[in-house]
């Protein structure tokens, strides 16, 4: 039997799962909640934890402090509030059979 | 060296990918033959390869290939479509032509006439240099409104180039009214005439419609010829600075007819020098559109989540809307009052003004 796996157990390209849920992050970008499912890498949710407060950071810098920032990709949409130097993110696969979110603003 | 076009074939057939990309890779013309299985793939290869032929087959899961090139159609203007289907169904076929799709081609017949088919993606593929509207090859707009009044016709010319909808009204031959992006008459006309490709349709006349140009067609014509003469060609110092000041003025005209706030436009690859319009810290927000562009790229492809549409942010003050396009990024400063479909005003704002 250990043929047949030698033959058909390589690793095939896998197609990743788009995140669905909600996650707040602490100013440090530790994830304090998390409603994402645990299949989900962490170390996925952890570099949009970090890229969103580096978002919110460097427009800071630039003398635009945001409330709210989104992120829109063809089949994601990342939506962060600011909650004292942390946030808490919103993530939304965008799908056609899915009926999308209704955003206050943007 | 003779440059290589890259075709992309979106199917959801894997076999019936590698049986096209081994037929197309030995067209006399030697294209680059890139593959996609889904459409949302095709997207991301669009967003980030200079594709210049699209083949899309039409029944696919989630996104279908009608959808599909609805979203190229607006998103890639320049990218000339195939469709090769397996539906022998005419209402298909003309939903497809409907569409503004160069050529469509059953699965069976491609493979009945390959040679005919072959011959036709080269002509498709030859076609690169030249600017032209789709339905009339090689045609510009001049052309095709000369074309209009000749045959004294009566008709609503209905132009589409991206985001942007322009319609020219003709009564009996005379072109009466011109509408582009809120502005009307002389003025629209001058800026539609330099469009150098889209797509047009031919709409029903409108004989009730107000007229607003009262020249006749051949002197207006001259004029924009003259004036885009002038514009390519200036002569001294002197006229590129005016030519600079007038294109300042009207990107200027143009934010405030809108009603956003600023305009920062920045080069994402390599260096080069941001352009600012409305605002006095457009070294602060240059440095953060390229920072949000790239963080948002690399976020993008580490969730392999499809092209970057767009980063919004907003405060208690302003709400600004950074949009990748191509090698640069535009971020465009919109007042919180303004809360109607912020993206598609700013995908339009960007548009007209790279137009």
């Amino acid at each position: 039997m250990g043929f047949l796996k030698n033959m058909f157990g390589g690793r095939h390209g896998a197609v990743q799962q788009l995140p669905t849920g909600t996650i707040t992050v602490d100013r440090h970008g530790h994830i304090v909640t998390s409603t994402v499912s645990s299949a989900f890498p962490k170390n996925l949710l952890r570099d949009i934890a970090r890229d969103v407060l580096e978002l919110f950071r460097e427009a800071r810098a630039a003398q635009m402090p945001l409330a709210e920032v989104s992120l829109h990709y063809g089949s994601l949409n990342i939506t962060a509030r600011e909650l004292r130097g942390g946030a808490i993110i919103f993530l939304f696969p965008q799908t056609a059979l899915l009926p999308k979110p209704n955003y206050s603003r943007l | 060296m003779e440059k290589r076009h890259k075709i992309l074939i979106l199917d959801d057939d894997a076999d019936w990918l590698a049986l096209c990309r081994d037929l197309l890779a030995e067209l006399p013309s030697k294209p680059e033959v890139l593959t996609a299985n889904t459409a949302k793939r095709a997207l991301a290869l669009l967003e980030t390869e200079p594709i210049r032929l699209l083949i899309s087959d039409l029944k696919m899961p989630r996104i279908d290939g009608l959808q599909m090139l609805a979203i190229v159609r607006r998103q890639f203007p320049d990218v000339r479509t195939i469709v090769l289907s397996g539906l022998e169904d005419e209402g298909y076929r003309s939903r497809a032509y409907a569409l503004g799709v160069d050529l469509f081609w059953l699965k069976t017949e491609m493979q009945r006439n390959s040679k005919l088919f072959n011959e036709c993606l080269e002509s498709l593929l030859g076609r690169d240099d030249e600017a032209g509207f789709r339905g009339l090859q090689s045609k510009s707009l001049m052309d095709i409104i000369q074309m209009e009044c000749l045959s004294r016709g009566s008709t609503v010319l209905r132009i589409t180039r991206g985001p942007l909808v322009a319609k020219l009204w003709m009564w009996e031959g005379e072109l009466i009214d011109a509408e582009v992006d809120g502005a009307r008459g002389e003025a629209a006309f001058l800026r539609l005439i330099g469009w150098k490709s889209g797509t047009f349709e031919n709409l029903p006349a409108e004989p009730n419609r107000e007229r607003t140009i009262h020249k006749p067609v051949n002197a207006l014509l001259l004029e924009t010829a003259q004036t885009m003469d002038e514009a390519a060609n200036p002569v001294g110092a002197e006229s590129i600075e005016s030519a600079s000041h007038r294109q300042t003025m009207w990107k200027l005209s143009q934010l405030t007819r809108e009603g956003a706030e600023f305009v920062i436009v920045v080069p994402t690859a390599g260096p080069g020098e941001p352009e600012a319009l409305g605002t006095q810290h457009s070294a602060e927000l240059a440095q953060w559109t390229r920072r949000a562009a790239e963080i948002a790229r690399r976020l993008g492809d580490r969730l392999e989540a499809g092209p970057l549409l767009h980063v919004a942010g907003q405060n208690l003050e302003r709400q600004v809307l950074m949009l990748p396009r191509g090698d640069r990024a535009f971020l465009v400063g919109w007042p919180t009052e303004i809360t109607e479909n912020v993206p598609e005003k700013s995908r339009k704002l960007v548009a007209s003004w790279d137009s």
